[in-house]
């Protein structure tokens, strides 16, 4: 997942958004150590204090935990990483739909849809 | 709360002219900030109050509780504007004159950078070009273990890549003890690495703010307030057609 920054929201919730996406999509596995919030900030190339205030927020939500001197690690519960990952899809989904009504789809149409998409891959 | 830089009703007149107009201003340790304005709005006087250059006409100004001086001069690291080294001299003559004058600069860093952009040794100011001048200049005054940067323009005049690398340079430098102030009106560049901003005009702080407050509170970037707050309507109020 890149980091990919819009100007009309804040720059940290983007942050936290894309290392949410990275942990449910188990690009940072389960129990493994993410990079520094410096190395972090670095490649995003923003300042370390916003990187810090995302960490802080997946911290929160017990996404990621900080162990002093040995820095932090993937949330080992495989449970709130599936849910983290189903909430992500359900919300995508809800996007989707919402503007496949206002295209003038109704649920059966977008049903089918849905089906002959998944068949032709 | 220990605040690393603290200005109470500081002004400065040139001639009639009044450049900076009561600016209250008190900056914590550990940011980096935005000094952003329009072409003169008093970024410049304001940073060369600071680096002790210019004496204010009135107010006080204090950094890390001490008075401009000798002491606050150790713990400042200023990038000018414009480049004031001579021509003939060599990057490590430059390397010389800072390791002279400022008892933090750390030499084996400003060649590690130097290295790594391929700025050699022996290479002499007048033969580089534009940027090579830019960024050796900025890797001399970031390889300071001092407290309060600041760089004024430090993205002016250089192609993307090399702002970029200067941003990179000053994200991976400063320490969380320091702070870093950037003047500059290319805002959109430097928004990412910014943790507050202050809006000038007129030689007055029109908005001291963290860059999430603004774009959470405004819905938009801060590049975006600040076309707004500063957006001149040419031709005595007619746009032209």
């Amino acid at each position: 997942m890149p980091w990919k920054l819009q100007s009309d929201r804040p720059i940290w919730v983007q942050l936290a958004e894309v290392l949410t996406q990275r942990i449910a999509s188990g690009q940072y596995p389960a129990g493994i150590r993410i990079p520094s919030v410096r190395d972090l900030a670095a490649d995003a190339g923003v300042n370390p204090n916003t990187m810090q205030r995302a960490l802080t927020a997946l911290e929160e939500r017990g996404l990621v935990s900080a162990q002093r001197n040995t820095g932090r690690f993937v949330t080992e519960d495989e449970v709130l990483i599936a849910e983290t990952r189903k909430t992500l899809a359900q919300e995508e989904l809800s996007a989707f739909c919402e503007k496949m009504r206002q295209l003038g789809f109704d649920a059966n149409e977008l049903a089918q849809l849905l089906q002959t998409k998944g068949e032709s891959k | 709360m220990n605040e690393l830089v603290v200005c109470s009703g500081v002004g400065k007149i040139y001639d009639a002219v009044k450049a900076l107009d009561g600016v209250n201003l008190q900056l914590p340790a550990g940011r980096i900030i935005g000094l952003l304005g329009p072409n003169g709005s008093g970024k410049t006087t304001l940073i060369k109050i600071l680096t002790g250059l210019l004496c204010p006409t009135e107010g006080t100004v204090r950094i890390d509780g001490k008075e401009i001086g000798p002491e606050t001069k150790a713990l400042v690291s200023y990038l000018p504007d414009k480049m004031y080294y001579a021509g003939w001299m060599k990057t490590k003559d430059l390397m010389d004159l800072f390791a002279d004058f400022y008892a933090d600069f750390r030499r084996d860093r400003a060649e590690a950078m130097c290295q790594a952009l391929g700025i050699g040794l022996n290479a002499r100011i007048k033969n580089m070009s534009k940027g090579t001048k830019e960024k050796l200049q900025l890797i001399l005054v970031m390889s300071r273990n001092a407290k309060l940067y600041l760089l004024d323009e430090p993205i002016a005049g250089v192609d993307p890549a090399a702002r970029e690398f200067i941003l990179r340079t000053i994200l991976t430098n400063y320490s969380p003890e320091s702070t870093v102030m950037i003047s500059t009106h290319l805002i959109a560049d430097v928004e990412p690495v910014l943790d507050e901003v202050i809006f000038l005009k007129e030689g007055r702080i029109v908005r001291y703010d963290s860059v999430d407050n603004i774009r959470s509170s405004e819905g938009k970037s801060v590049d975006e307030v600040f076309r707004e707050i500063f957006r001149t309507i040419p031709m005595g109020g007619v746009w032209p057609c």
